[in-house]
């Protein structure tokens, strides 16, 4: 055992860095083929092939326009829309290059407020969108909001929100689009993604596809264009 | 909460039967004697010799060399990013700095990105640079998996292998393939995969939205399987083109556990244990559990100073409730939790919530098990750190009851736990000595984005990450300064390597011993009371190194928020 050993010490020094240096080289370059061409590009092809719309980002399409993507949220401010969650992503100052402004849902930059539980960034953010939300959907000041409607996510891209904040804008856009609150609850019902498979995360809407429902029972006013 | 457990049940079942199924498939890869005609070909075009029998030293220096040719690859690739034609959104190269920080990030499995992906790179940077550092890092560890389990289950020989069979053949026969169809999958649930680098809509209230493209799939796959991490876009797996549906989040998290609990399997067959294998996949399981809950329970119960301002964080039919801040709606709490858990365990990094936003008791469980290393961890490399704490636990055991300690029937001897107290103490050193380091610098507090004791969590969870090769973040941290960024790397070089060289030692040494009979004082590896006191031995060596650094960051920060302090 000892000699074994001691035969394997003496031989290693001499022997370890034999012959090395083409394979090394050599395996950089091919394996970047294989990994960093070769596997992304035939995954595209056949990507491309099998699922043609998904490659290309899920674009919803109306009138010949590209409307959106199904999976990317969309920024709604005017009340005979749904409005997604907030959004913390900044954008390009058009007056200023140099500068960064709020451009909530800039899908080019994807980003979130990163504040932990105790910043008071964070918690006077809350309460005012809490205020916002109860004055924009004719709540009483001391109403309760659901965690969504008031806070950031996490790509500022979130494309859903609960069924919970849903319900308590219904009023609003059916009064701005002069439609009965049945029908546009019943929108909701259309529009609520249940559980996938039934088991994985919870029931959600996708403000998108619900305000595009919307457009097409009622279209919206011309501003609009 | 009856439907969360389930999601939890459900996903930790599926784990464990693939754990089976692919970790017979790697003990078949590892100990198969025939080599395949694309592999024959690989070895005639690189000018290698796939009979060739290395000693620890030479499987270990091959292996950094060639890593290193990679990595400055991958560098170079960076840097002339500027120079090539075909990007239509013309994104400037990586400054020195950053291309190093960025280069070494992904060849040390880290993927720590001081970069926002779809600002900063090309769709040829994401494949040739990223894609292709990803590919080679996770079948770096795995192959070194391969070696390491080989040289514990021979007997009496210098010989743990050949680097470039182990490599070429867990590419070619596991993570290609694996990688290829899970691709697939994601692209029919909405992950873009396209050479196309945008494309501009018009938004229902007449805004210009520009959508980033490129072949987004094909990275996330590798990324997940390869437990790597970084993202394409700068709010990786919260993104959703990066994770579009509750279906592509759990296919994330089981492809993060995928290798690393296989390895469990493919140990217990190749050193002809199989309930050794079980008895590390109980340590892994246990562990992971554990920290689950935490989370769970801490996200679920959400934020006490929301709650009175009047936000409802409820869980109800109509809504997840929680702390949703920086969390996605399509995921909710249980989601997020399991991936939360799932991806500082297995140290992938991939992030679909911002760890920044999480309670602080949140918060806490992800820098914890980073520091720990061990609760799954990353490909090939987990197991590796598992073994270094089983190591441990026979070596103090054998202290306590006078017997010289055996592991896998062989005498564990004072020069291998010479090379298992370099592994544990280079992942303390590393965290602890340069967030101290960091802390002494005046300028550190200008990278912060919050005060009081959430600032210096974003500072001691970017040298965790970094050290355990990780790559998530306290996002809000800007870390690409010229320090941040080089010690940073140099904290990733420190955890990937001076952790799994002298592992490597470890198994050459007992490669070369002779197996010793089990007698009645041997005390047996693969049982319950085995795992309990693994598990004991890893929570109180970790526990004990980080504690202080944990009372100053999380722990405080959940005592403020409980008392209503604020920053």
């Amino acid at each position: 055992m000892r000699n074994e050993q001691t035969i394997i010490h003496t031989a290693a020094p001499q022997k370890a860095f034999k012959g090395v240096a083409r394979p090394v080289l050599a395996s950089a370059v091919f394996f970047m083929l294989v990994t960093g061409i070769g596997y992304p590009l035939a995954t595209t092809g056949v990507a491309s092939l099998l699922f043609p719309d998904q490659a290309k980002g899920t674009l919803i399409v109306k009138d010949g326009k590209a409307v959106g993507s199904h999976h990317i949220g969309q920024y709604f401010s005017r009340p005979e829309y749904f409005h997604g969650r907030p959004s913390v992503t900044p954008g390009t100052d058009p007056n200023d290059p140099s500068k960064t402004v709020d451009q909530p849902y800039n899908a080019a930059l994807s980003a979130a407020s990163n504040q932990g539980a105790i910043s008071k960034k964070l918690l006077d953010a809350v309460a005012q969108r809490a205020k916002a939300y109860r004055d924009e959907n004719g709540l009483a000041a001391d109403a309760s909001v659901p965690v969504d409607a008031v806070t950031a996510s996490a790509s500022g891209l979130d494309p859903d929100i609960s069924v919970a904040n849903a319900r308590l804008q219904a009023a609003r856009v059916a009064g701005a689009r002069g439609l009965t609150a049945e029908k546009v609850m019943q929108l909701l019902d259309q529009n609520t993604t249940g559980r996938q498979f039934g088991v994985l995360s919870d029931p959600r809407i996708n403000v998108l596809e619900l305000n595009l429902a919307l457009d097409a029972a009622v279209p919206a006013r011309p501003a609009a264009q | 909460m009856a439907q969360d457990i389930l999601q939890f049940v459900l996903i930790l079942a599926i784990m464990t039967g693939l754990a089976v199924v692919l970790g017979k498939w790697m003990t078949h890869v590892f100990i198969s004697p025939a080599h395949n005609f694309i592999e024959r070909g690989t070895y005639r075009i690189l000018g290698i010799d796939p009979g060739e029998k290395m000693s620890w030293k030479r499987y270990g220096i091959v292996l950094v060399l060639s890593n290193a040719a990679m990595l400055l690859l991958g560098y170079f690739i960076l840097r002339i990013q500027g120079f090539l034609p075909g990007d239509t959104l013309a994104r400037a190269a990586q400054t020195p700095d950053l291309a190093f920080n960025t280069a070494v990030s992904f060849t040390t499995n880290t993927n720590w990105q001081a970069y926002s992906g779809e600002a900063s790179l090309s769709n040829f940077s994401q494949m040739a640079a990223i894609t292709f550092l990803m590919s080679i890092s996770a079948t770096t560890g795995v192959a070194a998996a391969g070696g390491f389990i080989r040289g514990l289950s021979r007997k009496t020989t210098a010989d743990i292998g050949n680097y470039w069979v182990d490599f070429t053949r867990v590419l070619y026969r596991v993570l290609l393939p694996l990688c290829f169809v899970m691709a697939l999958i994601y692209v029919w649930q909405g992950i873009p995969q396209t050479l196309n680098a945008d494309a501009i809509v018009t938004t229902l209230e007449g805004a210009r939205q520009q959508l980033i493209l490129g072949p987004v799939a094909s990275l996330e796959a590798i990324k997940h399987i390869g437990t790597n991490g970084g993202g394409f876009y700068g709010m990786n797996a919260a993104h959703p083109f990066e994770n579009p549906t509750p279906l592509t989040n759990t296919l994330h998290i089981l492809g993060m556990l995928l290798i690393p609990s296989a390895l469990t399997y493919t140990f217990g067959a190749m050193v002809l244990r199989q309930r050794q294998g079980w008895a590390f996949f109980g340590a892994f399981l246990v562990m992971f559990i554990g920290f689950l809950v935490l989370v769970y329970s801490a996200e679920h119960a959400g934020n006490p100073l929301l709650a009175s301002m009047g936000v409802d964080q409820a869980q109800t039919a109509l809504q997840a409730g929680g702390n949703m801040e920086g969390k996605e709606l399509r995921f909710g709490i249980a989601q997020t939790s399991m991936f939360v858990t799932t991806t500082t365990a297995a140290t992938t990094g991939s992030v679909d919530a911002m760890h920044s936003s999480l309670t602080p008791l949140g918060g806490f469980v992800t820098i914890a098990q980073m520091m720990l290393n061990n609760v799954f961890g990353g490909d090939g490399v987990g197991l590796i750190n598992l073994v270094t704490y089983a190591i441990l636990t026979v070596f103090l055991v054998g202290m306590m009851i006078g017997r010289t300690p055996e592991f896998l029937g062989k005498k564990v001897e004072a020069r291998e736990m010479k090379y298992v107290m370099i592994a544990v103490i280079a992942h303390p050193l590393s965290i602890l000595g340069f967030t101290a380091l960091a802390c002494l610098l005046p300028a550190t507090v200008n990278s912060l984005a919050n005060m009081g004791p959430h600032g210096f969590s974003e500072v001691l969870y970017a040298y965790t990450s970094g050290t355990a090769n990780n790559g998530s973040a306290f996002a809000g941290f800007n870390a690409n300064t010229p320090f941040f960024n080089t010690t940073i790397g140099f904290a990733m070089l420190v955890g990937r390597y001076f952790t799994l060289l002298p592992m490597l030692a470890v198994a050459g040494v007992m490669a070369t011993k002779k197996t010793v009979p089990e007698g009645p004082g041997t005390l047996s590896t693969a049982t319950p009371l085995f795992t309990g006191l693994l598990v004991f031995i890893a929570l109180v060596v970790g526990g004990l190194t980080f504690l202080p650094a944990l009372a100053l960051g999380p722990i405080v920060e959940q005592l403020l928020m409980l008392s209503g302090t604020t920053f």
